[in-house]
């Protein structure tokens, strides 16, 4: 990360562009942008936090076990993948709790890390993005970034099993 | 649909801490969640600045229109309305870097600077075709190396942190072929007429 920075200030530098003017002037728009995604973040991070305290999300997860179970994956994968699309802090302190308890080179602890390397916070993606540009509208992104988000869980099973 | 989504979110919630008679700790859930985000915005204005900061300086050298132009076979495939907008491609082309370089905290002012462009040329209340597919470039996650992840499996006692590079990499750029491919699909479907996914 330092030398990127580095090569873009030294670009800039050599072709006479007044970087820290240049500087001032994106670092600005830094302030709007934050600001103009707080109301996105608070529904967003408040909504995740009701669903996970009223135990709606165990609830969900004790109805995904079972087929999991079916499937042959273990399921405690389960929360993980519902997880990880919309709560990035949650899906780490779950991981982080899972892998201390099934050991990060079991086959379960290998899915796991792979499932959660492999996708990102869908929803906050999705929410701040079109959120930051005044957007009300999606399109057809949820349904999209949720099936590749059902990929990647396929995929980490997949993998960790034929690579054992 | 986010609207269907965060009203059924909510409401459910509600109604399952009311059968579960965990009503009580509901309250403080919200609140909670509402102070997580505003400390996060405020986490992320700094950083924010700084790489906002430095995508100008960038732009301004014409850093970023070398980036575009290496970058153009490419991304001109994927968002062929932007193919003579070197402004809107230098900015795509910044923040998938930042994706694949693990950059995190920089990917997403990147990416977010890359979203107002192209919602300035959109114009309309409507995402164009382009905002959508490059939103849901940023929801899939192809990173060279997962640092993040090698760190907690190391702290859990992994003896190879790094030992599942190879299923990470296939599963995270299967899921984002996925990805693209299901939104190519739908936008074919949808781009003349009512789309039933933007309510």
């Amino acid at each position: 990360m330092p030398v990127i920075v580095g090569v873009i200030l030294l670009f800039g530098f050599c072709k006479g562009v007044d970087v820290f003017d240049s500087f001032l002037a994106g670092a600005k728009e830094g302030i709007s942008t934050s600001i103009g995604i707080l109301p996105t973040l608070v529904g967003l991070i408040v909504a995740v936090n009701m669903v996970r305290a009223s135990g709606l999300l165990d609830l969900v997860c004790g109805l995904g076990q079972p087929a999991a179970e079916l499937a042959g994956v273990s399921p405690e994968l389960v929360p993980l993948a519902l997880l990880r699309p919309v709560s990035g802090s949650g899906a780490t302190a779950y991981l982080a709790e899972l892998l201390e308890r099934v050991g990060p080179d079991s086959i379960t602890g290998k899915t796991a890390s792979v499932l959660a390397a492999s996708t990102e916070t869908t929803f906050y993606a999705i929410t701040v993005y079109f959120g930051a540009c005044h957007c009300k509208k999606t399109g057809w992104s949820v349904p999209a970034a949720l099936t590749g988000d059902a990929a990647a869980t396929v995929l980490a099973v997949v993998t960790v099993t034929v690579f054992g | 649909m986010l609207n269907a989504i965060w009203f059924g979110m909510i409401v459910l919630s509600v109604v399952c801490a009311g059968a579960n008679g965990r009503l009580g700790e509901l309250s403080p859930a919200l609140l909670e969640g509402a102070g997580n985000a505003v400390e996060l915005s405020l986490a992320l204005l700094g950083g924010m600045c700084a790489w906002l900061g430095f995508l100008r300086v960038a732009e301004d050298s014409g850093l970023t229109e070398l980036l575009a132009e290496a970058f153009s076979p490419l991304i001109d495939r994927l968002f062929p309305d932007y193919r003579e907008d070197t402004e809107v491609k230098g900015k795509i082309c910044m923040n998938l870097s930042a994706n694949l370089l693990g950059l995190g905290n920089a990917a997403t002012p990147l990416g977010l600077s890359a979203m107002k462009a192209m919602s300035a040329r959109a114009g309309e209340r409507q995402p164009s075709r382009g905002m959508v597919l490059f939103v849901v470039m940023n929801t899939a996650s192809l990173q060279i190396l997962p640092v993040n992840l090698a760190a907690i499996r190391a702290k859990c006692g992994s003896t190879a942190p790094f030992g599942i590079l190879p299923e990470i990499w296939l599963t995270s750029f299967g899921a984002l072929i996925v990805a693209v491919l299901v939104c190519k699909i739908l936008e074919k479907k949808y781009s003349s007429g009512v789309n039933p996914w933007n309510r």
